[in-house]
């Protein structure tokens, strides 16, 4: 066993002090008049219920060696497809998306353990010496093995979960991936919003206008003529696409949630009721807040969700700018951290690991919070470690507490 | 490995996220915008109207509050509906009809289930109102006036429309405004400001409390209370004076400029207009074509003045040393004023007046030749013209007086512009020769020539016209505490009130003496026409009279206007002699001639022109 020492105590206390964050607030949200302090029936007695079943798996991940991690990856992550094809035919179906397993009265979401899993199978796989990510065939395993859970998640349909899946591509590129994928990648998703912007002849031209000039320039400098009409047909002909797929493709609430954040479309008692009642939240708080159980939006139970999604509208609104500016910061200086100590690890499979916890929690704050604050469509995910819900909040201690596990490990060679 | 790619995005993400919040909670926090919040409800807490009082001090307008019943559907146990039914005296068929209309509004809030019940109604149902689940009582408020007088004085309030909401941001929909007459003018004093109290709601639409301890709430501020300046007592007198008769009455206390009463026939009672009968009863009001009730003569009816206006061409030519006291002129039942025309006057064989004489006898032909005189007096007419309408300017014709309330007209004084575009520049004095007798372009308004009465009784100035006294915790206006100086000298107007005393006394307006009052008057008979399908007919003469009275120490300046009353004296001059009998007296002697006054009906000679084709005028 390894000694205290080597643990990572600065990381748990700020994830220690999240949760706490998450049960004041959730206790506030979820206030009314007259309610029990602690009781099984209602959200913040469960979510107590679930934090101390979360202290009790952390410690029993801490117990085995991490040799076992290792061995063991593969077939849980396994396992948990399973339960993930199994879900969609045995699953209930809350709020038009069948995610969840129904068993004794407690729900258990399969797509949530799937995150911790997916990275440990990632890890191990990419952490063997064989496993070149320049190789093509290597690329072509490692999108296997995240797009097989992100596609299943998809069928759900979960989109809130798969987007945050999107974030294991991010780590293959820090892994080594060759960088012309993060390139059309990102091409793709700067297309994609200003065509939705502009509309689909606006960027026609403006596309059009760009490679006339780009050819002008190439009168006086060496670009390749192929690449660039290559380059100016796929732009093209992507633009066509985008607008199709969001044209027929995507359903009306998903498009209204685009012309929302976009600003194209302000409507305030619809598509747009969240996000506004969310945002006058914000705005009431100002910057000291209205205080614990005061905020006139959370007792007036305004914003739907406001437990777990959209917890941290509550965080804004009764403790104001501080308190959001606080959770920021301290999950700022958690990733940080984690950052840090996993740069000087040297073990591959610790590193990717690590990585990926990294993006995982990262991808989940700030979507989230560009949700509850009005910049980023509203899409389910919750805030890691905030937001109620015993699943997410299981999946994401089990995370967490692979990386203390292995971070702890970092000096003994094995 | 890449994991400095990472660093900068965490640092990136956070930093647009903390940008975002700071915008969001520190530079747009709207403190002041607590309305947009769904969360917050606004219930606005409404001071009673202003109530207003005559210059003695008498109540004429206060308020008096009347309940609704409301429902909330969804609270109503309809099983109970026949006890219901009874508890509100109403047939359960009716209690179904009305439940059905609230459903139809909105299952969970609250709708008017009986309108407008009555005090004693309200006192019987207070105490069922405990078995009666889903229902409550709003009691509101409405005008209550103690005098049916004085409706387009007073003015009226009715509810908001979309274009003052959208103004002015003090009003909310359904909310009263002062819609006319001193409710508008004095709107601000009258209404007070509401306060606000803001409650915290749940999504259920729910109060569940105080929003934030109501630290944002206001308490009403209370209106002040106005005292007119009318003598409510002399204005009930003179409506009863006016009956079957259309035209208007002014008085005007002349010291102050302060109005004594402002009668406007035919009349109708303020409380008309109160309540969810108002649009209704507006409607038929304004459909009265003929009455025209809701046309404040006073202050809107342009009329030629009349020989009244003589009065201010004596002044003008003893100002401009055209005539002195002693000048006399000679007239032949008339006088040729130009080549072959002719203006008659009714002192029927050839007479010579001097200025007292021609005022009492009111001579058409001395005037004319004193406002030829005045005119040619300069190099052009022009001149003449001009300088003769600054004089009639000065004493506020011409013009919008400045009184306090919105209704109003400027009649018309012309000047040389106006008679070089019509004549093509080529008119001589003789060419306006009309208004040297008050007829011609000259239009006035009663209020003009009773503010005329007052500049005489004071000798040369006068103090604008107006209609409140005082204001509670507050000045009047500035400037009706001023002077207005007219371009005559005081000097002036004795003479001409030696002629004014002799209208009375001995002239045209003998059946109007008071014994122990000195009255100065002028009657006036003016000529007028209408167009009826496009051809101008004459009508019957308008009656007119101006005075004062005591005619050395004048108390009270009158106009009196009767439309197709025929000569000055047959309605106006004794109407006028009542009304400043009443108003110096308190008591009429005269019974006689009051009776005869409340007695006369001229109704007839209105529908004339509506009947009649080929009517005939000054019978």
């Amino acid at each position: 066993m390894n000694s205290i020492k080597n643990f990572d105590i600065f990381s748990c206390l700020l994830v220690l002090s999240l949760m706490c964050i998450g049960l004041v607030n959730i206790y506030s949200a979820t206030y009314v008049e007259g309610m029990s302090f602690f009781s099984l029936n209602n959200f913040f007695g469960k979510q107590v219920f679930y934090f101390f079943i979360c202290l009790v798996t952390f410690f029993l991940c801490m117990i085995p060696d991490i040799k076992i991690y290792f061995q063991y990856g593969s077939i849980v992550y396994l396992l948990m497809i399973f339960l993930l094809i199994g879900v969609l035919f045995f699953g209930n179906e809350v709020n038009g998306s069948r995610s969840w397993f129904s068993i004794a009265g407690f729900s258990f979401q399969p797509s949530e353990f799937m995150k911790p899993v997916t990275a440990l199978a990632l890890a191990k796989f990419l952490s063997n010496i064989h496993s070149d990510i320049k190789k093509l065939s290597i690329q072509f395993y490692s999108f296997l093995i995240i797009s097989i859970p992100l596609i299943l998640i998809v069928i759900q349909p979960d989109p809130g979960t798969a987007l945050v899946f999107l974030g294991f591509y991010l780590v293959l590129h820090i892994v080594g991936l060759p960088s012309i994928y993060m390139n059309i990648f990102t091409a793709i998703i700067i297309i994609f919003l200003l065509t939705i912007f502009f509309g689909k002849t606006n960027m026609l031209l403006l596309t059009g206008l760009l490679f006339v000039l780009l050819f002008i320039y190439r009168l006086y400098n060496s670009l390749k003529k192929t690449r660039l009409i290559y380059y100016a047909i796929s732009s093209i002909v992507f633009i066509l696409c985008v607008d199709f797929i969001f044209n027929n493709i995507f359903e009306q609430r998903h498009r209204d949630r685009f012309n929302v954040v976009l600003g194209l479309d302000e409507d305030l008692k619809g598509i747009g009721y969240n996000t506004n009642q969310s945002q006058l939240a914000f705005k009431s708080g100002g910057i000291f807040g209205e205080g614990f159980l005061q905020g006139s939006q959370t007792k007036g139970d305004f914003i739907p969700e406001q437990h777990s999604d959209y917890i941290f509208a509550t965080i804004g609104e009764e403790w104001g700018f501080v308190g959001s500016l606080t959770t920021i910061i301290i999950f700022c200086i958690l990733l940080l951290r984690i950052i840090e100590r996993t740069s000087i690890q040297r073990n591959l499979f610790h590193k990717i690991y690590s990585y990926c916890v990294i993006t995982l929690i990262l991808f989940h704050f700030g979507i989230n919070i560009s949700m509850v604050i009005g910049i980023f469509p509203s899409v389910g995910i919750p805030l890691p470690f905030i937001s109620y819900g015993g699943s997410s909040m299981l999946a994401f201690t089990i995370l967490f507490a692979g990386y203390i596990k292995i971070d702890s490990n970092k000096k003994e060679k094995w | 490995m890449r994991d400095k790619f990472l660093q900068i995005l965490i640092i990136v993400v956070s930093t647009v996220l903390i940008i975002q919040l700071f915008s969001l909670q520190v530079i747009n926090k709207e403190e002041s915008d607590i309305v947009g919040k769904a969360s917050v409800q606004k219930i606005y807490n409404f001071p009673e109207r202003g109530y207003i009082y005559d210059r003695n001090d008498k109540l004429i307008v206060s308020n008096e509050p009347y309940y609704d019943i409301l429902i909330v559907p969804n609270d109503v146990n309809i099983s109970d509906s026949i006890q219901i039914s009874n508890d509100f005296n109403i047939s359960t068929k009716d209690f179904k009809l009305r439940l059905e209309k609230a459903l139809k509004f909105s299952k969970i809030k609250a709708s008017v289930f009986l309108a407008s019940i009555t005090k004693e109604e309200y006192a019987q149902l207070q105490e069922k109102m405990w078995r009666l689940s889903g229902f409550f009582i709003q009691k509101n408020s409405k005008r209550k006036y103690n005098y049916s007088t004085g409706s387009n004085l007073l003015g009226y309030i009715s509810e908001v429309n979309d274009y003052e909401i959208n103004s002015n941001s003090y009003y909310k929909a359904g909310e009263m405004i002062g819609r006319q007459g001193l409710e508008k003018t004095y709107e601000l004093e009258l209404r007070g400001k509401k306060g606000v109290n803001y409650f915290q709601k749940d999504k259920f639409n729910r109060i569940i409390g105080k929003y934030n301890n109501g630290i944002y709430d206001t308490l009403p501020e209370p209106p002040k209370k106005l005292k007119l300046t009318i003598d409510i007592d002399l204005q009930s007198y003179g409506d009863s004076l006016m009956k079957n008769k259309y035209g208007s009455i002014i008085a005007i206390e002349p010291k102050s400029g302060e109005i004594l009463a402002l009668v406007n026939s035919p009349g109708y009672d303020p409380s008309l207009l109160v309540g969810r009968e108002r649009s209704f009863q507006y409607r038929k009001l304004n459909n009265d074509s003929i009455g025209k009730p809701l046309f404040e003569r006073g202050l809107q009816g342009q009329y030629p003045p009349g020989s009244t206006f003589k009065i201010i061409n004596a002044l003008i030519g003893l100002q401009e040393n055209i005539i002195e006291e002693k000048t006399v002129f000679k007239c032949n039942g008339g006088h040729f004023y130009a080549k072959n025309s002719f203006m008659k006057c009714h002192t029927n064989e050839t007479t010579f007046s001097d200025l007292d004489n021609a005022i009492y006898t009111s001579c058409n032909t001395y005037f004319a030749k004193t406002y030829k005189k005045i005119i040619e007096n300069y190099q052009t007419p022009s001149i003449g013209l001009d300088r003769w309408t600054n004089y009639v300017r000065s004493f506020g014709f011409g013009n919008y007086l400045g009184y306090d309330h919105p209704t109003g007209k400027p009649g018309f004084v012309p000047n040389s512009n106006y008679y070089n575009r019509w004549y093509n520049n080529s008119w001589r004095a003789v060419t306006t020769i009309s208004n040297s007798i008050g007829q011609g372009e000259i239009l006035t308004t009663p209020i003009q020539l009773a503010n005329f009465a007052a500049t005489i009784a004071n000798r040369g100035w006068y103090v604008t016209p107006h209609f409140v006294k005082e204001i509670e915790n507050d000045s009047i206006n500035n400037s009706y505490l001023q002077k207005n100086l007219t371009l005559i000298e005081s000097k002036y107007f004795e003479p001409v009130i030696n002629g004014m005393v002799n209208v009375v006394e001995r002239g045209t307006a003998t059946n109007s003496k008071i014994n122990n009052i000195k009255i100065a008057g002028k009657t006036g008979t003016a000529e007028n026409f209408i167009k009826i399908n496009g051809l101008k007919k004459q009508l019957t003469d308008h009656s007119i009279f101006i005075g004062f009275a005591p005619a050395d120490n004048p108390k009270i300046a009158i106009c009196v206007f009767i439309e197709n009353g025929y000569w000055g004296s047959r309605w106006a001059a004794p109407i006028s002699s009542l009304m400043i009998e009443k108003f110096l007296n308190k008591e009429v002697d005269r019974k006689w001639l009051e009776k005869y006054i409340i007695e006369g009906n001229l109704i007839s000679e209105y529908l004339k022109p509506y009947t009649e084709n080929n009517f005939k005028i000054n019978e």
